[in-house]
């Protein structure tokens, strides 16, 4: 009697774990659907004989022979993990690599480490990470905690909706809608603090991942956040769609730690050159651009 | 002090939903708990094996998944809509009875057999001895361990804040992303928690010498 009670519940338990394993498991890193465009990511040329004097952290890391760099990896286009193969890819992951090889570290001396949005600021000072490239909007209060280099990117909160919506066509549209965000992110604040959607209607996961899927089952009706993230989801699932103009500024910059001029200043040069030199466009057309859509270079911002 | 000044329009609402949160689970988990406590000592198998099941299934699933399973798998099913704040009370109450059920048990375990005896030699039936005799002696034993279970209730629901309920749980999020110091923000979540506890140790130090003399 003991024995089949227990193999009942072992069998509803494990029943229950794989109806939980399923949810919000991306399928393939973005970009890779239109055919039409099929850009090679650029190689990077290893800087040799890099001496920052001045820079705690590159003294850190230029001992340590390794460079640890926070991403994200949940983001397809920008910063993803093959869950199958481990490999880390997208526009962040690119510029990491690039920057890595100016500072002079190679490929495999780069450390990815996942740090979601709520703890970089922490990682970051802590010396948990070296450098955080991954989403990260410059702004004045942040700058405060962290330094940045940049801004490599010039993105601006989007909508994702589904394909077939078309009662959605920008934030002001989006009354009596459930729109979903991450747990009190910059996106989701702005929806709730403009009176965007009634209170009632705002969702918030931990992870985009989480609100894409409650998109597919229509318990929300709108994703918000920056357009690049929702760009590489929609490159990724044809039943989704960006819409409307982007309505905030979020220019993207390395973070570092703060009152390390020196590496910051270095990092700037290494971004401007590259914008000089073609080699961010390469990077965006292999990655985000596969979207379909354009890119305006941002204007790096030394300070 | 100015994280908290300045983000008091987060900790007033954030805290009062963690305390809605836990209000409910509470009674909830106890009523519940309960229940599941008089269905494992019950005398009719069916009704053990079912009681016996659900503490060992829930017992060992970890907190997360029960909310993962009422807030992604759930409404899937399409039977009835819940809201967030709803999910967030139901994983709350099924996790937190499978552990007020064990409680309840061990204090039932501590009444000596003989008053069931002595009950069952009066004529009264299984539910009077238990509702009448038993269970009241049983809840007077158990009170240290009934209320570190509701403590870990209370601090439990800080998950609930990964699955849209907005309370304490969600206030570093908020924090980080308007750009004050988290680790200060921290600290006032923890102080909060610490109040928090400290009612409810409160009442545990008044159930216990109210009730000490009873027996």
């Amino acid at each position: 009697m003991r024995i089949r009670t227990l193999a009942a519940g072992l069998l509803a338990g494990s029943l229950l774990l794989t109806a939980c394993g399923k949810e919000g498991t991306p399928t393939s890193p973005g970009g890779d659907a239109s055919g039409a465009n099929t850009a090679a990511l650029p190689t990077y040329t290893v800087a040799q004989n890099v001496d920052l004097a001045g820079s705690p952290v590159f003294t850190k890391i230029k001992s340590a022979g390794s460079i640890t760099i926070g991403v994200k990896d949940d983001q397809p286009g920008l910063g993803f993990k093959d869950p199958t193969t481990g490999k880390f890819s997208g526009f962040d992951i690119e510029i990491a690599r690039m920057v890595s090889a100016g500072l002079g570290f190679s490929e495999d001396k780069i450390k990815y480490t996942t740090v979601d949005s709520a703890a970089r600021e922490q990682a970051i000072s802590n010396g948990q990470v070296d450098l955080y490239v991954g989403t990260y909007t410059i702004t004045d209060k942040r700058k405060a905690l962290v330094s940045f280099a940049g801004p490599y990117f010039q993105a601006g909160q989007g909508l994702l909706v589904r394909a077939d919506d078309n009662s959605i066509t920008g934030p002001q549209t989006l009354k009596g809608k459930k729109v979903c965000s991450v747990t009190g992110s910059t996106p989701i604040q702005r929806v709730r603090d403009q009176g965007l959607t009634e209170p009632g209607n705002i969702v918030e996961f931990q992870k985009y991942s989480q609100c894409i899927d409650k998109l597919g089952t229509k318990d929300v009706d709108a994703v918000t956040t920056d357009d690049a993230i929702l760009k590489g989801y929609a490159a990724q699932d044809k039943t989704l769609k960006v819409v409307g103009e982007p309505f905030s500024k979020e220019p993207y910059g390395i973070g570092l730690n703060k009152d390390d001029k020196v590496l910051r200043d270095k990092i700037d040069d290494l971004l401007q050159a590259s914008l000089d030199d073609g080699t961010w466009q390469k990077i965006y057309d292999a990655t985000l651009g596969k979207s379909g859509s354009t890119a305006t270079k941002p204007t790096i911002v030394k300070y | 002090m100015d994280v908290l000044l300045n983000n008091l329009d987060l900790f007033g609402p954030f805290f009062l939903t963690t305390i809605e949160l836990f209000a409910i689970a509470a009674v909830g988990s106890l009523v519940f708990g309960t229940i599941l406590a008089m269905l494992r000592v019950s005398p009719v198998p069916v009704f053990r094996a079912i009681g016996t099941t659900y503490v060992t299934i829930v017992r060992n699933t970890p907190l997360t998944l029960v909310f993962a399973f009422f807030v992604f798998a759930y409404p899937l099913l399409n039977i009835v809509k819940v809201s967030y704040f709803t999910a967030a009370v139901v994983s709350l109450t099924v996790y937190t009875s499978a552990f007020i059920c064990e409680v309840v048990r061990s204090g039932i375990n501590t009444v000596p057999v003989g008053q069931a005896e002595a009950g069952r030699a009066l004529g009264l039936n299984f539910g009077q001895i238990l509702g009448q005799v038993v269970l009241p002696q049983a809840l007077r034993s158990v009170v240290p361990p009934m209320i570190s279970t509701l403590i870990a209730l209370l601090k439990n629901s800080t998950i609930a804040g990964g699955f849209s309920v907005s309370e304490a749980g969600a206030i570093r999020s908020y924090i980080s992303e308007r750009g004050d110091n988290q680790m200060v923000a921290l600290l006032w979540v923890a102080l909060g928690f610490i109040i928090l506890v400290s009612v409810l140790s409160f009442v545990q130090r008044s159930l216990e010498k109210r009730w000490s003399v009873a027996r």
